[in-house]
């Protein structure tokens, strides 16, 4: 090809093109021109019109959130109707006039109504002052009745968060609250608005993309004086999905109330799913208190209670299992092969590795001991014997296979793992050797040992279930307004564990007889309506050296934690039970009782009629859809 | 560098400042800059006015002195001779690619993307940047003359892949709006540069065959999201509402206007982001028709000044550098008035010299310097 362009020229075809474009510009500018014209001569009057006083205003209509139904159709959550009030500077004349007579209406001081407009001068004055927040009949009365002379002072209906439960489910549920900044701005994208409710805590929070109900809004025309003249466009708010739980309302009430003025934690499971039937942490608060707006004081008050109500003890609370940790040792030493059920040690009340001497809760002993008497009777020298010839990494394999020192992974926030100690551990927590003295107190659950009400429970269930460690889980499905299941859940196996039958079966038997022996320690749990099987537990809060001292006799906060963890029945078991009561003292005198009342309970539900109530649960959805 | 016949020899190329050059300097493109820019700062001050009274007068003035910024970055910009782009435009480009990977990492979020990146002093927005270095490596690219019938799509796959990444991470941001411009001047300069006709076919028509069949496989949600893009009254709640209330403020504007500091629509915090891309909404208010006129004008004049650069540049290099500056503000100012007037679909694209912000200022009057430096160049040899 022959180039007759000379490098880096500008071909003429350029300079063409450049000037072709010239004129493409030039009528580019005038079509712009031409809206211009169109807008603000043609139609400028129009839109004059509504340029004075805001004639255009967005009118947010909250979407309402899902509601929460427990295992058979019983609502737990819901949103009840709730009015605001609130004013419009703009639209008043003489505002100081109007709150004047509102302050006289509603038995308010002037001066406090005064106050709330003064704070928000900075906004415009045609967005509203929220006067008052769900506030009472006896106001919307007054408001509604006497509208013509409080121009600007309007009623908003929102829908409020609203818990049946009260207080008895709240760190399981969770609660709502307002949208924060911070979050404002991540979530923004995901259609949120200031002033929304979202789900802060719990099961409101995770499953909030499924309950969150979606706003809808008006853009309205509205007259000088604020009133509507008529809609212009309009998006419908969609209300949020129901949650259906595995919880049961009435076990979850019972368990409430049998921690009331105690502080600690209940779970119970069902042991063939890991299906959570009641999850209590004591003390609690009132989720409906959060719903409503709480004041900084309220929640300071929360915060800084020296009993951290705010703590879900079920999965944050790390305790040291004490004698409930016999049943890993147990397990590790028969899988092991380490020992056989008749194997005996002779405890003559202490036991002592170097000069290091080790006591028994037992003063002088229980004698000859095999492994079904240690766990009936709770020996503590057996298992400092067969604990110190185990050595720390093989109790701690055991542990961590069922499933202690690991979170277990119920869908909350927070969870905490418990510590499971080993050699490898201390070396890389305080860069020292594991000494032979610090195994005795590892075998029966002391030391350095920490876990979970929710992992003993967990660790009962793989006992009685035959291996099987699933995740914990409260909720059964999620199902759209039309009546749709949307998503189902179900039972999820973590692992597997392989135990010789004969191994769980020794420990089952055992188990049964330290609640019905006569001799165990777990005497207070036995039922004569089903049969219980357990194991106490005595957490040591602070060690003692010298003589025992009786642990009424100490300050609160060095009384020791009580554990009872449990099953029943306890020849086709089915559910786990697990009391913790912090500082409660002794595990047969405190927690025991307390499982019993909770399995009882379980008991005469089953025996009422299991068929879920869905008519309520129709009821409750009709009522639901039919809100304004 | 290989020799390059047609080259300015060497000692033209330094900084020494040449009797001529001064007297070519581009005096009408120079006056067009700084009165759009002193006619911003004015409305960014009646835009922020009343967001609250502490913050009066803040924006206007941190303006001020981004204003004094960029004039530096100008003079140097038209200082020293435009060849040395051919140098520098590599480096340059690896830069802002790095500013750009360094966003999503280090980067903070505003109005629901990561854009902007805090250096010690102040924050700088990549994207901003990047419209200038996509300019200036296909101006290297393509400075080279353009083959007989054009360019051909295999001519253009390199240039292509240079400007690619700074689009993909901007889409990433997101950044939408950017994303678009920085197409748009690929496109420009590719195609008054010199392309085939028969190559743009080429490449429009996958894009249309492609369009219904890709528009199937989405879902209803994202469909109906693309609609509410193309059509904001779908919205009427978000983009929608933002869209009447700029058309209330242009349309209530008038034809004289409601006087500077004395539109309402702005004044009651109905436009969203009224300081940088709805400005013209409330300079228009407050102007009205015939201020929109005067502004539109001095927008036109600039634009057609620019391109009579383009046709006057002395090489290749000088035309194509020219003529994607023009692009960069041609396309904001078109897109951004579109969009404010309720013509084109809302997305953030600041209207050139104009908006509220810093690295877009700074940005936009270092291409008025390379446009200026090469106007006054076009004669020496």
């Amino acid at each position: 090809m022959i180039r007759f362009i000379f490098r880096n020229e500008i071909a003429p075809e350029l300079r063409r093109r450049t000037r072709v474009l010239m004129v493409l510009v030039s009528v580019v500018f005038v079509l712009l021109i031409g809206r211009l014209w169109y807008l603000q001569i043609l139609q400028g009057n129009w839109f004059t019109y509504f340029s004075e006083n805001n004639r255009i205003r967005l009118k947010k209509v909250p979407g309402i959130r899902g509601m929460v139904f427990d295992r058979h159709g019983r609502l737990l959550v819901d949103s009840r109707p709730s009015f605001d009030l609130l004013f419009v500077p703009e639209d008043s004349a003489e505002p100081e006039l109007t709150l004047r007579r509102l302050a006289h209406f509603l038995n308010r001081r002037e001066r406090e109504l005064l106050s709330l407009v003064e704070e928000n001068k900075t906004r415009p004055p045609f967005e509203d002052v929220v006067l008052g927040k769900d506030v009472d009949w006896r106001s919307i009365v007054a408001v509604e009745s006497h509208q013509l002379d409080l121009p600007g002072v309007s009623l908003r209906i929102r829908p409020r968060r609203s818990y049946l439960t009260d207080s008895t489910a709240t760190h399981l549920l969770g609660y709502v609250g307002e949208i924060s900044s911070p979050q404002l701005r991540v979530l923004k994208e995901k259609g949120y608005s200031m002033g929304d409710e979202i789900g802060q805590f719990g099961l409101e929070k995770r499953w909030e993309d499924y309950l969150r109900g979606r706003n809808g809004g008006q853009q309205v025309e509205v007259d000088a004086l604020g009133r509507r003249v008529r809609v212009l466009h309009e998006v419908e708010e969609v209300p949020g999905q129901s949650v259906f739980l595995t919880l049961d309302r009435d076990l979850q009430e019972t368990a409430y109330q049998a921690l009331q003025g105690k502080e600690g934690a209940i779970v119970v499971l069902e042991v063939h799913s890991g299906a959570i039937l009641a999850l209590v942490s004591s003390p609690t608060f009132d989720p409906n208190v959060l719903a409503r707006g709480i004041t900084p004081e309220e929640w300071r008050a929360l915060v800084e209670n020296q009993r951290h109500p705010l703590n879900n003890r079920a999965l944050q609370g790390q305790y040291p299992p004490a004698s409930t940790f016999k049943i890993v040792v147990a397990i590790a030493a028969l899988e092991e092969g380490l020992i056989r059920p008749e194997t005996r040690v002779f405890d003559p009340g202490y036991f002592t590795v170097g000069n290091r001497s080790f006591r028994d809760w037992k003063e002088g002993g229980h004698g000859w001991v095999d492994l079904h008497k240690a766990i009936v009777e709770s020996c503590d020298v057996y298992f400092y014997e067969v604990g110190s010839r185990l050595g720390v990494d093989r109790i701690a394999h055991y542990a961590r296979l069922l499933g202690l020192g690991e979170k277990s992974g119920i869908p909350l926030d927070d969870e905490k793992a418990g510590l499971i100690p080993d050699v490898a551990w201390k070396m890389k927590r305080f860069g020292q050797p594991w000494f032979p003295g610090e195994t005795p107190s590892a075998a029966i659950g002391q030391g350095y040992v920490n876990v979970t009400p929710l992992q003993m429970a967990n660790l009962m269930a793989v006992v009685v279930n035959g291996g099987t460690l699933y995740r914990p889980w409260f909720v059964r499905r999620v199902e759209s307004l039309e009546g749709k299941t949307i998503r189902e859940y179900g039972p999820e196996r973590i692992r597997s564990i392989t135990l010789k039958p004969d191994t769980l079966e020794r420990i089952r038997k055992a188990l049964r007889d330290v609640v019905n022996s006569g001799t165990g320690t777990g005497g207070r749990a036995r039922s004569s309506l089903i049969e219980i099987a357990g194991k106490t537990g005595t957490a040591q809060v602070a060690e003692m050296r010298g003589g025992f001292v009786k642990s009424e006799r100490l300050p609160y906060f060095l009384r020791d934690h009580a554990w009872f963890v449990s099953y029943a029945p306890a020849g086709q078991p089915e559910i786990a039970v697990v009391i913790l009561v912090e500082h409660g003292g002794r595990g047969g005198s405190v927690a025991a009782p307390l499982a019993k009342k909770v399995i009882e309970k379980y008991l005469s539900l089953k025996s009422q009629p299991d068929e879920p109530d869905s008519r309520q649960a129709a009821a409750a959805k009709q009522n639901h859809a039919d809100r304004p | 560098m290989s020799q390059i016949p047609g080259r300015p020899p060497q000692r033209n190329r330094t900084m020494q400042i040449d009797r001529r050059l001064i007297s070519h300097f581009d005096w009408p493109l120079f006056s067009l800059t700084l009165g759009l820019i002193l006619l911003g700062i004015l409305t960014i001050h009646s835009a922020t006015y009343s967001i609250t009274e502490q913050h009066a007068g803040t924006l206007a003035s941190k303006q001020l002195y981004w204003f004094m910024l960029g004039l530096v970055a100008m003079i140097v910009a038209f200082t020293m001779d435009y060849h040395h782009i051919d140098r520098l435009a590599y480096p340059l480009y690896a830069l802002v690619l790095l500013l750009l990977l360094l966003v999503p990492l280090l980067g903070t979020a505003g109005g629901g993307s990561q854009r902007w990146l805090h250096l010690r002093l102040f924050t700088v927005q990549p994207s901003e940047l990047a419209k200038l270095a996509i300019v200036v490596v296909l101006a290297k690219r393509l400075q080279y003359d353009e083959p007989h019938h054009g360019y051909r799509l295999r001519d253009l796959w390199a240039p292509f892949l240079l400007v690619a990444p700074p689009i993909l991470l901007t889409l990433l941001q997101p950044d939408l709006g950017t994303a678009v411009i920085l197409f748009l001047i690929f496109f420009s300069a590719v195609l008054i540069g010199g392309l085939r006709l028969r190559s743009l076919l080429y490449l429009a028509a996958p894009g249309i065959i492609s369009l219904p069949i890709a528009w199937r496989f989405l879902k209803p949600y994202q469909q109906r999201r693309i609609w509410t893009f193309l059509n904001p009254e779908l919205d009427p709640l978000g983009a929608g509402y933002h869209v009447i209330q700029s058309k209330i403020a242009i349309g209530s504007g008038k034809f004289f206007g409601k006087g500077y500091l004395q539109g309402t629509q702005n004044r009651l915090d109905f436009l969203p982001e009224q300081h940088t891309d709805f400005i013209f909404s409330v300079f228009a208010e407050e102007w009205g028709f015939l201020g929109c006129l005067v502004l539109l004008g001095l927008y036109l004049a600039l634009i057609l000044f620019s391109l009579e650069v383009v046709v006057r540049a002395k090489d290749r290099l000088g035309a194509v550098l020219a003529l994607g500056m023009v692009a960069i503000i041609f396309w904001q100012v078109v897109i951004n008035a579109a969009m404010v007037t309720g013509f084109l679909p809302v997305v953030g694209i600041p209207l050139p010299l104009f908006s509220y912000g810093g690295s877009s200022l700074v940005s936009m009057m270092v291409a008025m310097g390379l446009l200026i430096n090469i106007s006054m160049r076009r004669f020496t040899f």
